[in-house]
């Protein structure tokens, strides 16, 4: 007798993604899935996709979905489960979405105490414009309106996130995690579940970071790029956990 | 029979979002409506709805987006700068085919302009207003009474179309109290947008995907959506079109088209202009979109003079002008800025313009 260890989460669709080799929006995507089935939500989550790589992020998801404007996935996500409270929401949005053009939406959505979930990819950079300087870019990084790399005197330095909303006064929980090993993955899971958890519960606002690897628009390959991801990201943007509701 | 009660505009507004059903509100502050969000923030609780003040106009659009894809009916109120940061969400919403109703109460403008009423916002209003090709039902009250009678009726063409509808008011009917006659509904209207479930986004239970969505990449698939768009929106046009007349019988000397307060000012004027021996009669748009063109061009070659009186500096006359198709003189009389015509100004101008045209 063989018992299935492995299998494909219902939460996932069969459809093969778009994304670039090495790429690790599709180990987010399966995080997401895997918590959502162990959870028991999926049949009541509706996922708000953002502009950016993840836009077609719908057609991997077997769950109800909307498609948010540049930034605008909190506000969406507001209207939606303020009138259906009964509904497990969250955004996914990346961090030229999010951290540039959204900032407004994500700050007052938490700062508000949303009941809903946010995974916010950070891999610094734009992807779906073809690699172009984001508030997250890190200092001399080359991206193609960065040409002689990010001068944090003209451009200023690269905004943490997870900081800046943790700092509100707002219960929520707030996290920050990397997938670029399997060490890392594992507590991404947990943080990810966690949060989907505490909105399961009706508890709080809930933002999980996710440190990403571009390795199209960074111009190395999968290796290198979890590599250069471990080096210079993760001393930046410190992973674990900023905020909990229960710091209270 | 309802009750009749003296009511301020913005309020009786706020009201009547109540009576069509809606019991989810999103709104940001900005004179001269702030009034249907207060009254609101009130009245909302009290009939176990959603009031939420949102950061911004920007974010408000979306916040209706958010809710009309979850197959609630949802509204929000806003006035001309706060309108132009909606338009984005609007572009959106009316992409994903989604029924909301949007009040705008007119201040004047460009820019940050005043707090004054105006009619200034016409092309925007009936243009579209954001980017793409779409259409918004756009509504015109002159009254108190017009402005509830009219959100019970943008909720319901809005739902019937899947589009959003827009209330323009200006700063006058905001702010005036009238008497105001509360229709009386036998039962409460739901708060869901009717069918929703076929398509809103509440949960994929023992079903396949609900998915709202507006980017297509396929030019096959965005020329479809276009397609069926303009499809829907010939529709509205051959359906919808509401008008009110006063007087178009027989020849006219002219031939006002007019609406909302200005309207009001050209009723006093065109008993000046009678006693004065002059023929005069209106054609009142109550629907500024879709437009009532074919009328107006069926009254126009009875016409010696068909005026445009409005206020802005000549929006709604680019409209008048298409649907007359020189089958008679066309002229605009108005102003902007917050200043309103008095009768006597519009009926002095009027004895003006009418020399200047031929018999």
């Amino acid at each position: 007798m063989t018992a299935t260890v492995f299998k494909r989460p219902e939460a996932l669709t069969t459809t093969i993604t778009h994304y670039c080799p090495g790429c690790t929006h599709g180990i987010i995507h399966r995080l997401i899935a895997e918590c959502l089935d162990e959870l028991g939500v999926r049949e009541r989550a509706v996922g708000i996709a953002p502009v950016g790589c993840a836009v077609l992020s719908y057609n991997y998801f077997n769950l109800d979905f909307q498609e948010a404007a540049h930034g605008r996935a909190p506000a969406m996500a507001t209207g939606l489960k303020r009138t259906r409270p009964e509904l497990i929401v969250f955004t996914y949005q990346g961090d030229g979405d999010l951290a540039s053009i959204g900032t407004n939406e994500i700050l007052h959505a938490a700062n508000r105490g949303e009941k809903i979930t946010v995974i916010f990819v950070n891999n610094a950079i734009y992807g779906m414009t073809g690699g172009q300087l984001a508030p997250t870019t890190m200092p001399g990084q080359v991206t193609t309106t960065t040409p002689r790399g990010r001068d944090v005197g003209w451009t200023g330095w690269p905004l943490r996130v997870a900081e800046l909303l943790s700092s509100l006064r707002t219960p929520s929980y707030v996290a920050r995690a990397a997938v670029h090993t399997p060490r890392h993955v594992i507590e991404a899971k947990r943080c990810i579940k966690k949060a989907f958890t505490y909105q399961k519960e009706v508890r709080c606002f809930s933002l999980v970071e996710v440190l990403s690897t571009c390795p199209t628009n960074w111009g190395l390959t999968p290796t290198e790029a979890t590599a250069w991801l471990d080096k210079n990201m993760v001393p930046y943007y410190k992973l674990g956990e900023l905020k909990t509701p229960e710091q209270e | 029979m309802g009750n009749k009660i003296l009511m301020k505009g913005n309020e009786a507004i706020g009201e009547a979002a109540i009576l069509a059903g809606c019991r989810a509100y999103f709104c940001y502050p900005i004179t001269p409506q702030t009034e249907i969000a207060e009254y609101l923030s009130r009245r909302m609780p009290e009939v176990g709805g959603m009031f939420l003040q949102g950061e911004s106009e920007l974010a408000v659009s979306y916040m209706l987006f958010g809710a009309a894809a979850g197959g609630v009916k949802v509204c929000t109120s806003s006035s001309s700068p706060g309108i132009s940061l909606m338009q984005e969400g609007i572009s959106y919403i009316t992409a994903a085919e989604l029924p909301v109703v949007i009040v705008n109460v007119v201040r004047n403008g460009p820019g940050l302009g005043g707090i004054l009423p105006a009619q200034s916002d016409y092309f925007q209003a009936v243009k579209g207003g954001g980017h793409g090709d779409y259409n918004t039902i756009v509504l015109a009250p002159a009254t108190v009474q017009e402005a509830v009678d009219m959100m019970i009726l943008a909720f319901e063409l809005s739902e019937k179309y899947r589009n959003p509808a827009m209330i323009l008011a200006d700063g006058m009917i905001g702010q005036m109290m009238e008497p105001v006659e509360i229709p009386e509904f036998p039962e409460t209207p739901s708060k869901y947008i009717a069918g929703h479930e076929a398509w809103a986004t509440i949960g994929a239970k023992g079903r396949k995907q609900n998915l709202i969505k507006t980017l297509f990449l396929d030019p096959t698939l965005a020329y479809n959506l276009n397609l069926k768009l303009a499809e829907k929106y010939r529709r509205i046009e051959a359906e919808e079109v509401r008008f009110e007349e006063t007087d178009t019988g027989g020849d006219l000397d002219i031939l006002f088209v007019s609406f909302g307060t200005m309207s009001r000012i050209v009723k006093t004027s065109m008993k000046q202009l009678r006693e004065r021996k002059v023929k005069v009669g209106m054609l009142r748009p109550l629907t500024l979109w879709p437009f009532p063109a074919l009328k107006i061009r069926e009254l126009a070659p009875r016409c010696r003079l068909v005026a445009s009186v409005e206020l802005s500096m000549g929006q709604m006359v680019e409209d008048v002008e298409r649907a007359v198709q020189g089958k008679a003189p066309v002229r605009w009389y108005g102003a902007a800025g917050g200043f309103v015509p008095t009768p006597d100004d519009v009926t002095e101008a009027m004895m003006k313009m009418i020399e200047e045209v031929p018999r």
